[in-house]
């Protein structure tokens, strides 16, 4: 039987452009160009690999954002992944990971699965909680931060490396995994990739077709709130330590000024 | 009605993915191979992986489908960044694969072009020789038919051949002289000769001025023997042949000096905006601007100019003269740019870690290579129909 792998994928705003947070304090996602985050694209090419090694498997991108979201499925698909999956409705705005967790379980169970691929962290979020939370809500195992990874006979096994040790992992699937930046340089797309990527299928979902009430998710449903917030101080010229036989305990004592040692 | 100017998604999209190719993966590493003069196989190997090489061929031959117009989006992107690795696309692509292509038969194209086309190979053109350049139909290698063994016995010398020498050079084809037309002037015919066939010697690289990551080398020929199959196209229709290929090249080396021309006014725009002289900016002066506005200018005006051509070229309409103005106009704007940008880095610009001092060293070839700018004029006069 064929391999069902979905991959999560976010489309986070362009990390050099200029991010502002909209009057509600949530990210304005409409006034920044955005992308697949670049830590996803891991996760797509591990998918890809995964597959090319597999008889019979077949790659479905999902993503829960804005209608600009699709460029994010667009680029997963035009790397190789075989379908798509767009969940975007208006009641999302401000959906925080315990929401978005909770949809993106819902459109999981909704596509059918064996693997769910997750990269480490979002570029911009960045909690990196959101596959092991992803994973309780399907009750499935959960293998996260692996920098290495294959399927083989139902299972999935992994190398997760550490400050201190390397470790060993597997799971029998259906199960989560997310990858890491140290899983392998993710493919470019090639032009064949690019055209095939405009007639591969991409379903379009709402809240009602996955049976999720508004208030479950959104501002509203938020476990947390950003109360405040400020822009980033200027940075300043920093400080100059003139060496007037006094240097060293100078450095030394900015260093510790400033918790480095 | 709209009259579109923009790329379709897709080549834009193309074009967006080789920008980041060359941003991430050349940038950072292409001014280390060219400093040492070595050819950048591990760059090569990605690019081949990405399916450049194979973007104008059809996927039966294991290409990706795309056109010409594909590929010269590439290629400027590439030489934004870097020329060498744009010309070893190019020659690969347009002077290497695409006569297999173009005038090959079956079994050519099924024994070369995969392998080009996932740039596991490279092809080279050996067109050029000692004794003759821009007056290509004055060739002196000579391809003689041996009956008995039903080969071609090939002998010259062919000099300035790009691709020929790497460890995955797989063939060159050469244009060599096989008989004489009933008017008595020479029939020349073009040749595949596998890299590696006895008495095909390959010389040291050259040392250049420019393009150092690219290999350029001279190939003798002594009694070289290959199967008569080995004919590309009919006999004694190479020189029309290679008139093709050329025709079409120019759009490409138009690309690649768009490409060299655009780099020139990044890197000089972010220069003047950073570098401080007399309390501001060097770009605060409008000595300064106008030439950034000169070399936008230059490098707008030449994309739309190979655009123009290989729209032409891929919609099947004549383009012989838009190449040669493209090719023309672009290869001395990259050469003015790249002398612009020198002068806005200053000292800085004359030192090679900078790469507008690679830009500055690569252009000036533009303007001799495919067709020299003397060439082009008078391929365009001859259009115009003014002729000796
Ligand atoms: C339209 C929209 C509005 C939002 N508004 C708010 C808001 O007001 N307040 C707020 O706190 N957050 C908001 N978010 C962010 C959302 O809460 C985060 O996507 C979620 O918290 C996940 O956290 P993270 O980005 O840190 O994920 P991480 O845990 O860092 O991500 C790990 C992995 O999970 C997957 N993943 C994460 N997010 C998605 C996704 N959306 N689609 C598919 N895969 C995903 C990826 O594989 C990713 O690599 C919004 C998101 C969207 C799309
Ligand atoms: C780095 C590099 C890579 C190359 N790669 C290849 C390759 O892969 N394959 C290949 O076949 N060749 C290659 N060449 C060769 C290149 O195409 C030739 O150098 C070019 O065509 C000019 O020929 P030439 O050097 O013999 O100059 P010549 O033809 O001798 O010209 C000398 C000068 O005289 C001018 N001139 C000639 N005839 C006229 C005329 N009728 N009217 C006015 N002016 C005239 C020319 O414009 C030029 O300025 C390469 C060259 C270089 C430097």
């Amino acid at each position: 039987m064929s391999l069902r792998i979905v991959v999560c994928v976010k489309y986070v705003p362009d990390a050099t452009g200029d991010r502002h947070f909209a009057e509600d304090l949530t990210t304005d996602r409409d006034a920044v160009d955005g992308l697949l985050s670049e830590l996803d694209e891991y996760a797509v090419e591990q998918a890809l690999q995964i597959a090319d090694a597999a008889d019979d498997a077949e790659i479905t991108v999902l993503t829960v954002g804005p209608e600009d979201a699709k460029d994010a499925l667009r680029k997963a698909l035009s790397m190789g992944a075989d379908k798509g999956v767009h969940v975007e409705d208006d009641d999302l705005h401000g959906t925080d990971v315990v929401g978005t967790s909770l949809v993106l379980a819902k459109a999981v169970e909704h596509v059918g699965y064996d693997l769910v691929l997750c990269g480490m962290a979002s570029t911009d979020g960045t909690m990196g909680v959101l596959p092991a939370i992803l994973a309780e809500r399907l009750g499935v195992p959960q293998v996260t931060l692996l920098s290495e990874v294959a399927v083989a006979d139902g299972t999935v096994t992994g190398r997760r490396d550490g400050d201190a040790a390397s470790e060993q992992l597997q799971a029998q699937l259906p199960a989560v995994v997310s990858v890491t930046d140290q899983s392998g340089e993710a493919r470019y797309p090639s032009f064949k990739g690019i055209m095939a990527a405009k007639k591969k299928p991409v379903e379009s979902l709402d809240l009602s077709d996955l049976g999720i009430d508004a208030d479950e998710v959104g501002l509203g449903g938020a476990w947390t709130k950003v109360e405040d917030a400020a822009k980033r101080p200027e940075r300043t010229a920093g400080t100059i330590v003139k060496d007037e036989g006094e240097g060293g305990k100078q450095l030394a004592e900015f260093l510790v000024s400033q918790k480095f040692i | 009605m709209s009259i579109d100017h923009r790329l379709p998604a897709e080549y834009e999209e193309l074009r967006r993915t080789v920008e980041q190719f060359a941003h991430d993966v050349v940038a950072p590493k292409i001014g280390d191979f060219y400093e040492r003069h070595e050819f950048p196989y591990e760059i090569v190997r990605e690019m081949g992986r990405m399916g450049l090489f194979g973007l104008p061929f059809p996927e039966s031959y294991g290409g990706m489908g795309g056109d010409y117009f594909a590929l010269c989006l590439a290629l400027e992107e590439l030489a934004r960044v870097d020329s060498s690795v744009a010309i070893t696309l190019e020659a690969g692509v347009s002077l290497g694969a695409m006569p297999i292509f173009r005038f090959g038969t079956e079994e050519q194209k099924r024994e070369w072009l995969p392998r080009l086309c996932a740039g596991e190979l490279l092809g080279a053109f050996g067109l050029t020789e000692p004794e003759c350049g821009s007056d290509a139909g004055g060739t002196r290698t000579t391809a003689r038919l041996d009956e008995a063994t039903n080969e071609w016995v090939i002998n010259g010398t062919k000099c300035f051949i790009t691709n020929s020498g790497t460890d995955i050079t797989g063939l060159v084809t050469v244009t060599a002289v096989t008989g004489r037309k009933e008017d008595g002037r020479p029939e020349i015919s073009a040749i595949i000769v596998p890299s590696g066939t006895p008495g095909f010697t390959v010389a040291a690289p050259y040392s250049k001025v420019g393009w150092n990551a690219s290999d350029t080398r001279e190939l003798s020929f002594a009694d070289v023997r290959v199967p008569a199959a080995n004919l590309v196209g009919e006999r004694g229709r190479g020189y029309a042949q290679f008139l093709r290929i050329l025709d079409e090249g120019r759009i490409a080396i138009a690309a690649l000096g768009t490409g060299l021309a655009q780099g020139c006014v990044d890197e000089s725009v972010e220069y003047a905006k950073t570098r401080q002289a007399f309390g501001k900016p060097i770009g605060a002066n409008q000595a300064i601007q106008f030439k950034l506005a000169d070399m936008e200018m230059r490098a707008h005006t030449s994309r739309l100019a190979w655009r123009d051509a290989a729209a032409r070229l891929i919609s099947g309409e004549p383009f012989k003269k838009e190449a040669a103005l493209a090719k023309l106009y672009s290869s001395e704007s990259a050469v003015t740019n790249a002398r612009e940008a020198t002068q806005i880095h200053g000292g800085y610009g004359f030192m090679n870690e900078y790469p507008v001092a690679r830009f500055w060293r690569d252009s000036k070839i533009l303007e001799i290579g495919e067709g020299t700018s003397e060439v082009q004029r008078m391929l365009i006069a001859r259009e115009l129909g003014v002729t000796a």
